[in-house]
């Protein structure tokens, strides 16, 4: 059939793995370790027992989960520039860099997510084990930081996980603003030769593949750190 | 900062011909909720059949549900709206697609199509998790009562279970709104794309997004709180699990 060509992927599945999965892998990668760590602090945040500090990391996490992906996007897109012009206290919107801008979204973005899966893990921990951590003299950062976050992080890390599946799905929106990620280059190559269904059915597989077989790797994981009690 | 703030851009004529900007954010919050809910229904209806499907005793229809759930689970839905949008018409025989593609509206029934699909295998894992929390017990009793398999579903498993899983619908109808958006890319001109088009017309940025947020922000408030209103009507006594199937996601 001449209608399909399926050598374009041949001729170009260098350029889309070390252009475009890189970056995607890359910015899923960063946009992980920035979002559990900032979402670990919101959740300690949304925990904490004086009303205000409770009330700031509620709103943030509502406000962001109460919004589209696409529209976090565009906001951090164009708001950063002036952000950063504030910060170093220039009078024009600095030029802030396609990766730099995508990771501060997507870091801020799923903090939100993944504050939501600490806090499920701090509270499924039981006050008893704080309360102990108190009786032995411990301060509120010394039981936190040796008593409870561990075990939140164990028994979360398969949500977490699954959360970053969702992460690196959720990177292939950066299309929006041509940015070259996996889809972007597909999609670049695809207009340039005219080749669209090869493309996009590769980029499904590949998508398909890999979330997938995430997915059972996390399905193992699960077994293996459940804590048995 | 200089930035120029104009908050009266709102009532400024728009060059979309649909009058003032409000005029055009109002047409592209009509356009997310006809797609959010007609893709809702699709969801809903597919999603209630596979996941009871995924419950059967069978091994092949089971082993057949899972294998849909996994493929709309773990494609990027930016990927499926471009396969739907894109390929789908050059795959079917060619006077169907081209009708297709000459369709009015095409980008509005692709997004519904992909987000249908997309949701209706969340709703699937919402709905077989529920039916997974029944007690036991329930359906030994409807079999022992003589009831064929079909009938203990119908009677009893599924009645209890489209009740339980109120709550995590609840969420995924918030996520299907807002995963509405990345119809823009195919053209649809809802919510955020309408704010987007304010935005490049009119270079007011922040007054744009931020209204779309606001709406945003009220849309979710209404439908949580009607949904709130129902979740208690509806509400099993001694059956309210907050705990859902944990599929991740938004």
């Amino acid at each position: 059939m001449d209608k399909f060509d399926f050598n374009v992927i041949e001729r170009t599945w260098v350029y889309l793995f070390k252009t475009g999965m890189s970056f995607t892998l890359e910015l899923t990668g960063l946009a992980m370790v920035g979002g559990i760590l900032i979402g670990t602090v919101l959740a300690m945040m949304r925990l904490s027992s004086i009303k205000s500090i409770s009330l700031v990391a509620t709103s943030y996490v509502n406000l962001i989960r109460s919004m589209p992906l696409v529209l976090v996007i565009f906001w951090f897109y164009f708001l950063v520039p002036y952000i950063g012009a504030w910060i170093i206290g220039a009078n024009q919107p600095i030029s802030v860099g396609a990766f730099s801008s995508s990771l501060i979204t997507f870091i801020l973005f799923e903090a939100a997510y993944y504050c939501e899966i600490m806090r499920a893990g701090i509270q499924s921990i039981s006050r008893g084990q704080v309360s102990a951590g108190n009786a032995l003299g411990m301060n509120y950062w010394q039981t936190m930081g040796n008593i409870v976050l561990p075990q939140a992080f164990r028994n979360m890390i398969p949500v977490l996980l699954t959360q970053t599946i969702v992460l690196f799905q959720d990177v292939s929106l950066v299309y929006v603003l041509s940015i070259t990620d996996f889809v972007g280059a597909a999609s670049k190559i695809a207009q340039r030769d005219g080749r669209l269904i090869e493309m996009y059915l590769f980029v499904a597989v590949v998508y398909f593949i890999m979330c997938f077989g995430l997915s059972l790797l996390v399905k193992k994981l699960q077994q293996r750190v459940a804590i048995i009690r | 900062m200089n930035y120029n703030w104009n908050w009266r851009i709102f009532w400024a004529p728009s060059p979309d011909g649909l009058g003032t900007y409000m005029d055009t954010l109002w047409s592209g919050l009509m356009w997310t909720l006809a797609t959010a809910l007609t893709a809702w229904v699709m969801a809903l209806i597919l999603g209630a059949i596979i996941g009871t499907i995924r419950t059967m005793p069978n091994r092949w229809v089971e082993r057949i549900a899972n294998v849909y759930v996994e493929l709309f689970r773990n494609i990027p839905l930016l990927v499926q709206m471009f396969l739907w949008y894109f390929v789908m018409p050059e795959l079917v025989p060619e006077s169907l697609g081209n009708w297709l593609k000459s369709m009015p509206n095409a980008s509005f029934i692709t997004a519904v199509i992909a987000l249908g699909f997309f949701t209706s295998s969340r709703v699937a894992i919402q709905v077989s998790a529920g039916i997974h929390s029944l007690p036991r017990g329930q359906k030994l009793a409807g079999t022992a009562l003589g009831l064929t398999l079909p009938q203990t579903y119908r009677y009893i498993l599924l009645p209890m279970a489209f009740r339980i899983v109120m709550p995590p619908l609840t969420s995924e109808f918030l996520n299907i709104i807002k995963n509405s958006s990345v119809a823009l890319t195919i053209g649809l001109m809802e919510l955020t794309a309408r704010a987007r088009s304010m935005q490049e017309f009119s270079f007011q940025v922040f007054e744009a997004f931020t209204a779309a947020t606001l709406i945003y922000i009220v849309v979710n408030i209404i439908v949580v709180n009607l949904m709130r209103l129902l979740e208690k009507k509806i509400a099993i006594p001694g059956f309210i699990t907050s705990g859902s199937a944990s599929a991740g996601g938004h």
